[in-house]
């Protein structure tokens, strides 16, 4: 993919900002800057940088190590340990990664943590990976508990405890380990800027609802929100990336062009789906060229909300700085109910007049996971479209079959096809009738 | 004549059936699947056409006035020494390719001619492979001839001096030749005469009906490729379709009621949900690995030194079914040892296994949408009585009464399917070729 990642401005942009993050990670030791281990889920990169901390997300970590091909062996050594074969591959390939001397995806060291931030969305793994973690660099850790959003809507009260804790617990100990106050007013600057980057992500990711979407929503989706669920929220950086991705698509809308795979621009869209869950990231070239070769566009994917959620109208609000921060992270995607995901899911159907659903639901992750048949099947009973199953993993390369992958695929789109002809033969035959 | 063929390349067998221009089954060709795909194609779609023509003859034989007794009684006797030809042209290969393997031997001058013995043997005893009543275990090129030459071979070796582990050798690697070669164009006339010249009076309405329909032109119109091996068939890529679908159309055209289909093959299991037209709605299958597939039943049956056949009636005698819960193909062996070694006699312990894969590909079709009527088994597996029976039992227990299909050709579905997309493909190039001659009329 990166050969076609490097066509494009805002990608250039997106590898210098990312680069410039590491440099300054591995350079910590001599600037005396510190640094903040924390989740993607529900992060909070505004308060992290209100006390110029540096982010650093094992998660994207590990993620990075699968699609540089780093993860087998990661998870080899993990499992080398004793952690089971059963247990998170993104844990084992970031205590694997650990214990290979820490070395990030730029190839650089990434420092020891100063502070383990666990902002807890309802993955259990979560705890017991920062248990882990704290075992080994004898850190700090704060937790942040987010609570559940069961009945599908967040409540005054869950808003006040996240709050509470951010005021009574999270940024005292960010204060600590920064040796510096919290500062209301840069925070408030921050998520000014967090808001007018997340309008530019929410109109890129809209752009899907024009035919032909000129964006993947899923596989490149993953590239759009790089800064946004990273490092680099609430920063002038992030604003300037997401103009000038917005601007090159909107260039691709005025000329009518799809979407850019890895193998160049998809001449024809053929199909358009919406996918429920993470994507495979040890063959995520092979798996995005499976949809290509078929002309498949996905328009919408729940996996781009797994930091946050903004297609449903929240934006960091500098008035409301802590309850906004608050209701971030209560309505990040795996923290909604499982009707309010099925609604989701039904709205993007409808909305970006997909074809079908797919599900890639992956062993490692019960966050996403539990339910995802139940929804199938609801969001199938719903619009009526046609639905389907693939399974695999995140990191781990074992659970990748691409032999079965690409039979489910095949498979899947010779159905809608097939369901399309025969609806339009009906339709003719209904149109023909005296 | 023109046919539309769908073939079907599993990873067990590769299927082929062929169709005439009303969509009516010609023919249907198995063979077992081999590394060069192109030659597995090319052999069941050779089969399924003999089967054409076979039918041709016998409906050649039904306008001259031949009772249906009469024909069945002939055709049968015909088809005995058709394939004893068909055997025997395949072992003369066999024979070419040992021997020059076994110059390649250090004792190549006692080697050869033993080898040349044992294909002798094979050769005069031929005729009772193909006996009326003989019980074949396969009719495929490479069980047949293995379960004669590797016994003959024994023998021989044992009166000559100890040889067996590298003459067994030399079949590995000839019957490989033999497989992957290709048939030197339509064999069926020379065939056909072969077989009626080594009858014993055949009669002369069968010989001139034979004659007519070896003369009978077959065109193929259009081809669809299905199967695991799907991806590699030496056809264009719009040629191809999905085995899901395939199964899905095929189950409907053999039972029409059908709205559940259930395929165990040889590596995967598929649930698949249809509607009134065949049109696949929703389907499931295994996921990464292929436990509780046919492929475990043939490990099984390795493991047992039986014949895959042979374990569903085995199955059958059980009185005390073990529970077993593991479907893993891999830890089959060790499963099945460890039962062994309790003292559970084989046809509980195989009762047990059978009851095991069911129970998956029941989780399965609970996960594509459940059992709705009617509800249409296929596939190898289902030829499997034991499977067959503790399949019906658990969707009485899980989805109440509902009507149960499984076709005698339950293994060609997914050729059929495929058949009839070709079929259906060669409709629209007729229908465009026939608006082309309209708009130059």
């Amino acid at each position: 993919m990166s050969t076609t990642a490097l066509k494009d401005r805002s990608q250039e942009r997106q590898k210098l900002m990312i680069a410039e993050h590491f440099r300054r990670l591995a350079r910590s030791a001599e600037s005396g800057e510190k640094c903040v281990y924390t989740f993607v889920p529900g992060n909070l990169t505004e308060l992290v940088r209100n006390f110029d901390l540096l982010p650093v997300l094992p998660e994207i970590n590990a993620l990075q190590s699968g699609m540089r091909g780093k993860s087998r062996e990661y998870i080899g050594l993990a499992e080398k340990l004793g952690h089971s074969e059963d247990v998170c591959t993104y844990v084992k390939c970031d205590i694997g990664m650990m214990k290979s001397g820490n070395v990030g995806p730029t190839g650089e060291r990434l420092p020891n943590p100063d502070l383990l931030l666990l902002s807890y969305t309802g993955c259990f793994t979560f705890l017991k990976w920062f248990e882990l973690l704290r075992q080994e660099y004898r850190s700090p850790t704060v937790m942040l508990h987010v609570p559940y959003q069961a009945d599908g809507q967040i409540t005054a009260s869950q808003r006040t405890y996240v709050v509470e804790q951010l005021k009574k617990k999270v940024i005292p100990a960010l204060e600590r380990v920064s040796g510096k106050k919290f500062d209301i007013d840069k925070l408030r600057e921050q998520l000014r800027l967090s808001a007018r980057a997340e309008d530019d992500l929410v109109w890129v990711l809209r752009s899907a609802r024009h035919r032909p979407s000129p964006i993947d929503a899923y596989f490149g989706g993953v590239y759009y929100l790089g800064p946004i669920f990273s490092a680099f929220r609430g920063t002038q950086d992030a604003c300037d990336y997401y103009r000038e991705l917005r601007e090159e698509v909107q260039e691709r809308l005025d000329l009518g062009l799809g979407p850019v795979t890895p193998d160049g621009p998809l001449e024809r869209e053929r199909f358009r789906v919406v996918v429920e869950g993470p994507p495979n990231w040890t063959s995520f070239r092979e798996f995005w060229k499976m949809f290509a070769d078929e002309g498949a566009v996905v328009v919408a994917s729940t996996y781009t909300k797994v930091g946050g959620t903004y297609d449903f109208g929240f934006r960091h609000d500098p008035d409301r700085p802590l309850e906004s921060l608050a209701e971030y992270c209560l309505g990040c995607y795996t923290n909604l109910n499982l009707p309010t995901r099925v609604d989701v899911l039904c709205q993007y159907m409808d909305e970006y007049a997909a074809d079908g659903l797919l599900v890639h639901s992956v062993k490692s992750c019960n966050s996403f996971s539990a339910g995802q048949l139940a929804m199938l099947n609801e969001v199938e009973r719903r619009t009526g479209k046609p639905v389907g199953f693939l399974e695999s993993d995140l990191v781990d390369p074992r659970y990748f079959s691409a032999a079965n992958i690409k039979n489910r695929l095949e498979s899947y789109f010779q159905m809608v096809e097939q369901k399309r002809a025969a609806a339009g033969a009906a339709a003719g035959s209904v149109g023909s009738a005296p | 004549m023109r046919y539309s063929v769908g073939i079907d390349l599993g990873s067990t067998t590769t299927k082929a059936v062929v169709l005439d221009e009303q969509a009516r089954v010609l023919g249907r060709g198995i063979t077992n699947s081999r590394s060069n795909y192109k030659v597995a194609c090319d052999v069941a779609l050779g089969e399924a056409l003999n089967r054409a023509r076979f039918g041709l003859i016998d409906s050649e034989l039904a306008r001259g006035g031949i009772g249906p007794e009469q024909r069945r009684a002939w055709l049968a006797d015909f088809d005995r020494h058709f394939r004893e030809r068909q055997y025997l042209l395949q072992l003369d290969r066999l024979g070419v390719a040992l021997d020059r393997h076994a110059r390649e031997e250090r004792d190549a001058s006692v080697v050869r001619p033993l080898i040349a013995e044992v294909v002798e043997r094979m050769r005069s005893e031929a005729c009772k492979l193909f006996d009326a009543g003989a019980n074949r275990k396969s009719d495929f090129f490479r069980d047949l001839a293995g379960s004669r030459y590797l016994p003959i071979a024994e023998a021989l070796s044992d009166e000559r001096g100890g040889r067996f582990d590298r003459i067994a050798g030399l079949f590995d690697k000839s019957i490989l030749e033999v497989e992957n070669a290709a048939d030197d164009g339509d064999l069926f006339a020379t065939l056909a005469r072969a077989a009626l010249a080594s009858s014993t009076a055949p009669a002369p309405e069968l010989r001139a009906a034979v004659e007519r329909a070896a003369n009978v032109s077959l065109e193929q119109a259009s081809c669809v490729g299905t199967g695991y091996g799907r991806a590699t068939l030496p056809f264009p890529k719009e040629w191809i379709r999905s085995e899901i679908l395939c199964h899905g159309l095929g189950a409907h055209a053999m039972f029409p009621g059908t709205r559940t289909v259930l395929d165990i093959g040889g590596q995967d299991t598929k649930a698949i949900q249809v509607d009134a037209q065949g049109i696949v709605t929703s389907f499931q299958m295994n996921d990464r690995c292929a436990a509780g597939c046919g492929r475990y039943l043939g490990y099984i049956a390795d493991e047992m030194n039986l014949g895959l056949h042979e374990l569903g009636p085995l199955a059958c005698k059980s009185r005390r079914q073990v529970k077993i819960n593991s479907t893993c193909t891999v830890f089959a062996g060790a499963e099945l040892r460890e039962r062994l070694s309790l003292g559970e006699k084989r046809e509980d312990i195989l009762a047990g296994l059978h009851r095991a894969i069911v129970l998956r590909a029941m989780s399965l079709l609970a996960r594509s949408g459940g059992v709705h009527s009617e509800f249409t088994f296929t596939g190898g597996v289902a030829r499997n009585a034991a499977a067959v029976a503790a399949l019906e039992k658990l969707i009485l227990e899980n989805y109440g009464e509902l009507r149960i299909n499984i076709s005698p050709e339950s293994i060609f579905t997914g050729a059929l399917g495929a058949a009839l997309f070709a079929h259906r493909e060669a409709g629209k190039s007729r229908a465009t070729d026939g608006a082309a001659a309209h708009t130059r009329a």
